[in-house]
């Protein structure tokens, strides 16, 4: 009896293993483009930090590994690394430091990429999805540092020494090797 | 029992005949390679039937045989030994025979199959989730030639096809022209075909690559050798500039929205490599990677959901206004 309870309690305990976290698996609606009005900075005289805003709406891309690594691989594809490299910033200031100029809140974030900023940020309101702008903004938290270390993604390839195994080029051909793959000269 | 076109037996036997020829079928080959292929699958096959037969008749003869109950069975009966040692050396010694030769058959046929000449035309295929992207290798710069999912090549040419991923193992198969061969991360796989008659052939991912690894298809087009020339040299074209207002409009719309983050139109702004080559999207067959028939309504369905025609596909579902749609999807399908 009590070994019966005990495998049930363990297998409960194996299933619960299974639910990590829930993937969407459909994309938020094209047309759910966010309208929050973000001010920017307060009209009090005087030097002043930026004004984080909270809304929490999509507090939830942050705590999702699946939301980050996508915006990881957004951040390589929309040449975010141009300016910003692999968050070390370049012409662009750096992602990976304690230097918020615009904010650390991911919804500032998510500001900065939908509506632009001086000095050459550009505004990619309409050209980015809504809902990968939230993850681009997810993965450059995760570079800061505020996201939690099981949700945020491995080191860029880009970083190391030397390429990734997978995408050094192929070794010469050896006696073992493929039959005739030498091309005849 | 009368035999109807019903039953399951005749469902079974119809899909299987239906296997045996069609645009993707490794039992209608279209070329020498996959005439080794079909050849072999075919001597594979009698020999495994011959053999099968053969086992069941001497299994059932000794059930049906009656022997008799010996006297003694310590006794040994030294004409009937002799006679078994022979059968049973006899059926080891065929059996031997038959591997060996089949393995023979196999290396020879797998010679043949990885001979190279020198190729007509060099194609770099790199699989990604879920399409293919199609590279025409040239040493002169102006026919170097990128294009997605569709394979052109000369009749009765060989056709040398170098095999690439970027993002994980894929397999390229094309089977009335070739055999599986995989594309791997890293690992440059080479092979070459001839297709013996024109015509278009179906191929499609064969290492299950995630989500939508049944919808990775592609699909390989041999044309006459001029007609290919032909081909090539419109392929290598910039895409023409639109020629009435509402194309015009149309590529503001795509120059506007988040289609130029990802793909290429050769010869306007938009030159991202991420998606497919869009140059002459107009003029292929399907679209999505041979998911869909080439049509307005499909381009339009494919712009305005593409999550929910290959859910999980990289193309994002984007926000288009509804006036917007019409310009866009004529400017694609006038992509020629």
């Amino acid at each position: 009896m009590t070994r019966a309870v005990v495998m049930v309690i363990a297998l409960a305990a194996l299933a619960a293993g299974c639910e990590r976290e829930d993937r969407p698996l459909r994309s938020e609606a094209a047309l759910n483009e966010n309208r929050e009005a973000i001010a920017l900075a307060s009209n009090a005289p005087g030097p002043g930090g930026p004004i984080e805003y909270k809304s929490g709406t999509r507090a939830q891309y942050e705590k999702i590994a699946f939301h980050v690594s996508q915006g990881k691989k957004l951040f390589t594809w929309y040449n975010c690394s141009g300016c910003h490299a692999n968050g070390g910033g370049g012409s662009g200031p750096a992602l990976m430091d304690d230097v918020w100029i615009y904010g650390s809140a991911i919804e500032n974030i998510a500001a900065s990429i939908r509506e632009g900023r001086p000095n050459g940020m550009p505004t990619f309101r309409g050209k980015i999805p809504e809902d990968q702008i939230w993850q681009i903004a997810a993965y450059v938290r995760a570079l800061g540092g505020f996201v939690a270390s099981d949700v945020a993604s491995s080191r860029h390839d880009q970083l190391y020494a030397h390429e990734g195994e997978s995408r050094l080029p192929s070794p010469p051909d050896t006696a073992g090797g493929q039959p005739g793959l030498a091309q005849p000269k | 029992m009368r035999f109807s076109l019903k039953s399951p037996a005749a469902v079974l036997i119809l899909c299987l005949l239906g296997g045996c020829s069609g645009a993707q079928s490794a039992l209608d080959p279209g070329g020498p390679q996959a005439q080794h292929l079909a050849r072999l699958f075919w001597i594979f096959t009698g020999v495994c039937t011959v053999v099968w037969v053969a086992v069941m008749l001497v299994l059932l003869a000794s059930l049906v045989r009656r022997t008799p109950a010996r006297p003694d069975p310590l006794r040994l009966d030294a004409r009937s030994e002799r006679r078994s040692l022979a059968v049973v050396g006899g059926a080891v010694f065929a059996t031997l025979l038959t591997i060996i030769a089949l393995t023979a058959l196999s290396y020879l046929s797998q010679r043949q199959l990885f001979a190279r000449e020198r190729p007509a035309v060099t194609i770099k295929v790199t699989g990604q989730q879920w399409w293919w992207d199609v590279r025409y290798e040239s040493d002169a710069p102006d026919r170097t030639v990128t294009t997605a999912n569709e394979i052109y090549i000369p009749v009765g040419r060989p056709v040398t096809v170098k095999l690439a991923a970027t993002d994980l193992i894929h397999s390229f198969w094309v089977p009335s022209l070739f055999g599986k061969q995989d594309l791997i991360p890293g690992q440059d796989n080479e092979i070459q075909f001839t297709a013996s008659r024109p015509g278009v052939y179906r191929g499609q991912c064969a290492e299950f690559c995630g989500w939508q690894h049944a919808h990775m298809g592609l699909v390989v087009v041999a044309l006459p050798a001029n007609e290919f020339q032909n081909w090539l040299t419109a392929q290598a074209a910039p895409a023409a500039e639109p020629e009435d207002a509402e194309r015009k409009r149309g590529a503001e719309i795509f120059a506007a929205k988040a289609c130029i983050m990802c793909h290429t139109v050769r010869g306007t702004s938009a030159g991202s490599r991420v998606g497919p080559d869009l140059t002459h999207f107009g003029s292929r067959k399907t679209i999505a990677s041979a998911t869909l028939p080439m049509s307005r309504g499909n381009i339009a369905a494919w712009i305005v959901d593409p999550q929910g025609i290959k859910p999980g596909v990289n193309m994002p579902n984007v926000s288009i206004a509804s006036n917007e749609l019409d310009p866009l999807v004529s400017y694609l399908a006038g992509l020629r």
